[in-house]
């Protein structure tokens, strides 16, 4: 009886060619990246809980984010609200109220004017403040004329609206200019910082998937322990026995971040109606915005990106400590 | 070519297991590796294996010196060298395809030339038809027969056996010992820890007889 042709050659096997070495080597991914599947399979309770942490840990940030990127959007179109009113002296004539008028309207800056008469004034006060029967003890009005000027939209942040009101309390028929843009200055100091803690927030939660993948793999790692001394006995190298490791990581990287993706969305979804009545409430239609494309595959591949990472680091760590003994 | 020139091995709790252990063995040839219980032929073995390294002296496999091995170079010598275990060492949640496999995944192998030699190897333990039950189904002489087709899966240039017949009765002993003798027939060097006497007798090869980690100087006294 002699040796089989398949046990003959006294030659290591392996690929011979390299396409046959790229093929084998993409066929071998394959089959650790399904196999590593079905191992997370097999405890599905650890795996759930972990891609539940990294969910969480990824949705609280992009949550954060997506609070700062609404509130900026909604403080974007003040340039409609915010407008100054521009009280003139008393006593003033209306040829020369309607001359500064005109003056003021001529400037770059200013997009529209609209010169209220003291009468009109009193008209409007009176519909708005309700005292309408106290008003009409008053033998002479006392309002002045008062220029509402809205800014050009290229000129409607808070620092530009700030500077047109002092160039137009240089006007010498001009009394006092109301522009209220502290608040506006104030909310966008408050978004800055925001945008500060979510990034802080992200760093501090990435390290975090990091540290619970990177412990996953380390039981995981002990677990198989067995595995991996025979493994290396037989002569598989590092590489060889971190890769199934890698591909865990990823799975519950990817799977965390699609998880997080799915409670965005769903916080997006249950906030839509009521944020939407409240809009309707004020007069505006201001409807959520969700995250673009480039952001949910960003959510996504930062989880895929951090669970391997975790991996990587846990592996490299823990693997190069367990040497075979005979 | 195995050779071993003056080798001392201490293990870390301070037992000597070698000393000044010589011997050379060609490229191609066989041999019985013999001794008492605690001789220290499984320590051999492991330094042939790099499970081990010599304390002291030279273990020099196919050219290469295991002491100045690198770190990262020990699993492409590994692959160089089939070893049969002599607690088989296989894993035990695994079914039998998954074992013998493990060498050859290793080497990146097609899964159907990997069907091909897995049942190749199996057939020549006589346990074709196994591939799905697992280790703890399997009796001892069943386990030590998967660790061997595991260990010669590959083809390796160096192939050693650690009592590969322990568990086995005469007939299939005669069987794995025949496998060994036509693997060395095709330029395997081959060596092989034993006391079954039955076998020395029947397979004319080369013995070293090591007593207390020394080579003794008449083996056919002692076997
Ligand atoms: N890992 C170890 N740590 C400490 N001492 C060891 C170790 N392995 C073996 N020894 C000691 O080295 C000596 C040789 O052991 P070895 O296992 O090589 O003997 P052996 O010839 O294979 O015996 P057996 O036929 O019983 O398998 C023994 O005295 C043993 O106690
Ligand atoms: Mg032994």
């Amino acid at each position: 009886m002699s040796l089989p042709e398949e046990l003959r050659t006294a030659r290591p096997a392996g690929p011979r060619t390299f396409g046959g070495a790229a093929s084998t080597w993409l066929e071998r991914h394959a089959q650790t990246l399904v196999g590593s599947l079905g191992r997370l399979a097999r405890q599905p309770i650890a795996t759930a809980l972990t891609i539940a942490v990294i969910g969480i840990a990824l949705a609280l940030p992009t949550a954060l984010y997506l609070v700062v990127a609404n509130a900026r959007a909604v403080t974007a179109g003040l340039g409609d609200t915010v407008q100054l009113s521009v009280y003139l002296r008393l006593p003033m004539t209306p040829e020369v109220a309607r001359k500064v008028a005109r003056v003021i309207g001529a400037r770059d800056e200013v997009s529209q004017v609209v010169l209220v008469s003291p009468d009109e004034g009193l008209v409007e006060f009176r519909a708005l403040s309700g005292i309408g029967e106290a008003l009409n003890a008053l033998t002479e009005n006392p309002l002045p004329w008062t220029v509402k000027v809205r800014p050009a939209p290229s000129h409607d942040s808070a620092l530009a609206v700030e500077a047109l009101a002092a160039e137009l309390r240089g006007i010498p028929e001009v009394e006092l200019v109301e522009a209220d843009t502290a608040w506006v200055r104030r909310l966008n100091a408050l978004l800055d910082t925001l945008r500060q803690v979510v990034l802080l927030s992200a760093a501090v939660l990435a390290f975090g998937v990091l540290a619970i993948v990177g412990n996953t793999i380390r039981l995981d790692i002990n677990g198989r322990r067995a595995e991996i001394e025979v493994t290396k006995l037989v002569g598989g190298s590092n590489a060889f026995v971190r890769r199934p490791f890698l591909y865990s990581g990823f799975w519950q990287g990817l799977a965390g971040g699609l998880l997080a993706v799915g409670l965005i969305a769903a916080g997006l979804a249950v906030l839509d109606a009521p944020i939407a009545r409240l809009a309707a409430a004020y007069g505006t239609s201001f409807s959520l915005a969700g995250l673009a494309m480039r952001e949910w595959l960003a959510v996504v591949g930062g989880g895929a990106g951090l669970g391997l990472l975790g991996a990587w680091l846990a592996a490299g760590y823990h693997l190069h400590r367990i040497e075979p003994r005979a | 070519m195995i050779r071993f020139d003056r080798v001392f091995k201490r293990y870390p709790n301070g037992r000597e297991a070698l000393a000044e252990l010589s011997f050379e063995l060609a490229t191609g040839e066989m041999s019985f590796l013999t001794g008492h219980s605690g001789a220290g032929k499984s320590t051999v073995l492991k330094l042939i294996a790099l499970l081990e390294r010599p304390t002291r002296g030279q273990v020099v496999i196919h050219g290469c010196n295991t002491s100045t091995l690198r770190r990262g170079a020990i699993p492409a010598f590994r692959r160089q060298v089939g070893v049969v275990f002599q607690d088989h060492r296989l894993l035990d949640d695994r079914p039998v395809y998954d074992n013998v496999a493990l060498p050859l995944a290793i080497a990146g192998m097609r899964r159907r030339e990997m069907d091909k030699r897995v049942r190749a190897a199996l057939d020549q333990v006589a346990l074709l038809g196994k591939e799905r039950m697992f280790p703890l189904e399997l009796s001892a002489g069943e386990q030590q027969r998967v660790g061997i087709a595991r260990a010669v899966i590959t083809k390796p240039p160096v192939l050693i056996a650690d009592e590969p017949t322990g568990n086995l009765d005469p007939d299939l002993a005669l069987e794995v010992m025949n496998l060994f003798r036509r693997f060395n027939s095709v330029g395997v060097t081959v060596m092989v820890a034993t006391h079954d006497v039955h076998l020395l007798d029947r397979f004319p090869v080369r013995r070293i007889h090591i007593e207390q980690g020394r080579l003794a100087s008449n083996p056919d006294v002692a076997a």
